[in-house]
């Protein structure tokens, strides 16, 4: 009886895949609810770059220069088409201010009661919606690569699309761990949405979504030989969205891919730490009441 | 008129009221859109350190550019701060009955749809706007004509008008679809379309985008042709741009009441 009763319990790390599998299942159900808004939300988001191609376009026909700070035409479209697809693995919409809403309105609590791990159950509702993204979005990003695939160089050796893949991959992570952060400060300040919007505003600036990180090679600092994109390089920012795109485009090769993927990955380990951290000492100062 | 005009300092005396009421509040809207606004115009000025125009031959170079954009930000400001909040919340407005109140009160719908909250902070981009405005005037090679500076706020007011019977046609769409969340972030990205000169859009996908653009929805002509009154040397061709913002104007203000008329008409009540 005793041997029967251990045959349906099955083993801590396998319950713990399966609560896991059970997580991503609901969330993949979830998602695939609003696929057609996915299709025609994911096609307007190309709409910007049109005009971004149009602007370029017209920068470059006004100088005389075949590239600037290292890009041609091409290049840049090539570019903004490339961040598309790296903000497609790093943004989280909604991460942050959601867990905030958890701790003020309460319902966080249950993760404290349920051998339910927050952040994980988070990371599984996010790889959900990604694939879900990916499964529905495949079909527009394919369409305008497709249309635009003469804005490409020739596809880069085998080692830079592993690195490229991998650089993706790691920008999912970052882009997850540096929202969750943000949300679990929500803990100490409740209200999270202004520092969200002031993280986003760097963001923007900073991750090369707006413009090549090259381009801030020109613009000094203040220190001597130091310019901002020298400074951009070291910040967690440009690894969600311009350094994919340079690696594809072969911006960025050699020991200086290796040493920049470096720099990606320690990111991810600080916010995954920093994460962990800021959940402890968060719910450690959290107190519910009522029901 | 004298009624609604009352009627609508009524309701802007309340929201400013509400705004005072939750400060902080109001100026971290003021920080925020003014954030987004200063990176822009860092783009443009890291823009400008690798060229000496948008296009060649243009005339958008970095002095008059900027004028273009300042006329951007002040027409953008006043849509954003008139229109915009009052018609995001159509939305619900329409999900949850709240359109009947609406509907009932003696007064135009259309007016109360589109003008019953006013965002004061959206003035902020305005402020800017009109300050960058006079400064890359002071430095542009040629100083405006009387005409132009004359012409300018008519064209303004046309450019204001062309975004607002946009709105009111997303509003009919949000009326008769009920739920619209699409459409308003299609909008936005329409919108973007004028944040730069229309002469960007040339070549054979530029060329036809400029004329849809341009003939279809007037979008291109909502900042482009106050901005090139102003900024570029006025010219006999110049009133061609003005006669087509005016009519573009007045266009959409009457398609754009026929249309909310008629999706008014197939309005179905949601409460109970």
């Amino acid at each position: 009886m005793s041997g029967g009763f251990e045959a349906i319990r099955p083993p801590g790390q396998l319950q713990g895949l399966r609560t896991w599998w059970t997580m991503l299942k609901i969330s993949l159900e979830e998602r695939l609810v609003y696929r057609g808004d996915f299709v025609l939300g994911t096609l307007m988001r190309f709409l910007p770059i049109v005009t971004q191609v149009f602007l370029w376009t017209a920068v470059f026909s006004a100088t005389n220069r075949g590239d600037i700070a290292g890009y041609s035409r091409n290049d840049i479209v090539a570019y903004y088409l490339l961040t598309m697809l790296t903000r497609a693995f790093s943004s989280m919409p909604g991460l942050a201010t959601s867990i905030a809403r958890s701790v003020r309105d309460g319902s966080v609590k249950k993760f404290l009661i349920q051998p339910v791990d927050y952040v994980s159950f988070l990371l599984a509702a996010r790889v959900a919606h990604k694939l879900v993204y990916y499964a529905v979005a495949v079909v527009p990003f394919g369409a305008v690569f497709l249309l635009c695939r003469g804005y490409f160089p020739p596809p880069p050796d085998a080692t830079t699309i592993a690195a490229f893949l991998l650089s993706l991959a790691l920008s999912f992570l970052l882009g997850f761990f540096m929202e969750a952060t943000l949300g679990m400060l929500g803990f100490w300040f409740m209200e999270v949405s202004s520092i969200v919007f002031g993280y986003m505003l760097v963001q923007y600036l900073l991750s090369g979504h707006m413009f090549p990180i090259d381009l801030l090679a020109g613009v000094p600092t203040g220190l001597a030989g130091v310019s901002l994109a020298d400074v951009v390089h070291w910040l967690p920012f440009e690894y969600t969205a311009y350094f994919s795109a340079a690696v594809w485009l072969g911006k960025v090769q050699g020991a200086q891919l290796a040493w920049s993927l470096g720099i990606e990955a320690a990111w991810v380990v600080v916010m995954a730490v920093a994460c962990r951290v800021a959940w402890r000492r968060g719910t450690r100062r959290y107190s519910a009441f009522g029901g | 008129m004298n009624r609604y005009l009352a009627i609508l300092l009524t309701f802007a005396r309340a929201c400013l009221v509400r705004d005072m009421t939750f400060r902080a509040n109001f100026l971290l809207e003021c920080v925020t859109s003014l954030g987004w606004m200063s990176m822009n115009l860092a783009f443009y000025l890291l823009v400008f350190t690798y060229t000496a125009e948008i296009g060649k031959g243009t005339g958008w170079s970095k002095e008059p550019f900027f004028a273009f954009v300042a006329t951007g930000l002040i027409i953008n400001s006043i849509v954003q701060a008139f229109f915009m909040p009052s018609a995001e919340e159509l939305t619900e407005m329409v999900r949850t009955g709240g359109l009947d109140a609406v509907l009932v009160q003696p007064l135009d719908a259309q007016f109360l749809v589109s003008m019953h909250r006013i965002d004061f902070s959206s003035f902020a981009n305005g402020a800017v706007g009109v300050g960058l405005l006079a400064w890359a005037v002071s430095r542009m090679d040629h100083a405006p004509p009387p005409v132009a500076w004359a012409l300018y706020p008519l064209l303004i007011v046309c450019g204001v008008a062309i975004l607002y019977g946009l709105v009111i046609m997303l509003a009919a769409a949000t009326i008769l679809m009920g739920r619209n969340q699409s459409l308003y972030d299609f909008w936005f990205y329409l919108t973007n379309f004028s944040r730069y000169p229309a002469e960007i859009y040339s070549g054979p996908w530029g060329g036809p985008l400029r004329m849809i653009c341009t003939f279809v929805i007037p979008i291109l002509l909502v900042v482009n042709v106050p901005a090139r009154v102003i900024a570029q040397p006025f010219t006999g061709e110049s009133w061609g741009g003005v006669a087509a913002a005016v009519i573009a104007a007045a266009a959409s203000l009457v398609v754009s009441r026929i249309v909310f008329q008629r999706a008014l008409a197939r309005y179905r009540s949601a409460s109970s």
